[in-house]
């Protein structure tokens, strides 16, 4: 869909939708296709799927922790063998 | 990719599990909890500098840390008592200060994969269902709430 069909069917401003679709696009959630002078926006479901489950960002934080502590220990590792 | 931290969260149950295979003999990861410095530097984070105020790393032993922002204000404060410590495992009981989770009954396992690889199994329960699915939403309220946020600053420009 290119930005001025999905404005259509909000109340909102168009580059208020603009933002929104630039920041879904940022984040992922839409991907844009070149279509002459028109962008089109695509849905990226797999993303969308990923968001759509509330234990994520759960994981997230503790995924992003034991990265940390897993370099961390190698560093404590490296700096233990000198 | 297949990911390297997995949660299971069964439907109306009062648990969860995590678990996470480390590029780290079994040794050194245990250090990582048994260390209260390492735990801190753990815990540090951009918004927030973990200090462990009080700990007793032994069977009775109890032990207490709070996260402080750069202005000083405490942002997070927790404290517990272990049950069994080390090497294999850790048995605690966390309880967030200031907060309405209650307390959670913590088991970590540690156990060698290979001599370079080690993976850590974590099993937590809760007071309640309810209890377990609050903590989980959490971090996504929080993540919603920070979307929000940069929505606003970027529209209110």
């Amino acid at each position: 869909m290119s930005a001025g069909a999905i404005a259509s069917n909000f109340d909102t401003a168009r580059p208020t939708v603009s933002k929104h679709l630039q920041i879904l696009t940022e984040c992922e959630l839409l991907t844009q296709e070149q279509n002459g002078r028109e962008i089109y926006y695509h849905i990226n479901a797999n993303k969308m799927k990923e968001v759509a489950d509330f234990i994520e960002p759960f994981r997230k934080i503790w995924d992003d922790r034991f990265n940390k502590l897993e370099t961390i220990m190698k560093d404590y590792k490296s700096k233990k063998q000198k | 990719m297949e990911q390297k931290t997995k949660v299971h969260a069964e439907d109306g149950k009062q648990e969860l599990t995590i678990a996470r295979d480390f590029d780290l003999p079994v040794e050194l990861l245990y250090k990582a909890y048994e260390d209260p410095e390492i735990i801190e530097q753990v815990m540090t984070n951009p918004y927030a500098t973990a200090k462990m105020i009080k700990f007793e790393g032994r069977k009775h032993g109890s032990y207490q840390m709070e996260s402080t922002d750069p202005q000083g204000n405490v942002v997070f404060s927790a404290n517990g008592t272990f049950h069994e410590f080390g090497p294999r495992k850790i048995t605690r009981t966390f309880e967030m200060t200031n907060a309405s989770f209650g307390v959670q009954l913590e088991v970590y396992e540690f156990e060698p994969i290979t001599d370079q690889t080690s993976r850590l199994k974590t099993h937590i329960i809760y007071e309640s269902v309810a209890l377990r699915d609050e903590v989980l939403k959490l971090p996504f309220a929080q993540g919603l709430s920070m979307a929000h946020d940069r929505i606003q600053g970027i529209m209110g420009k």
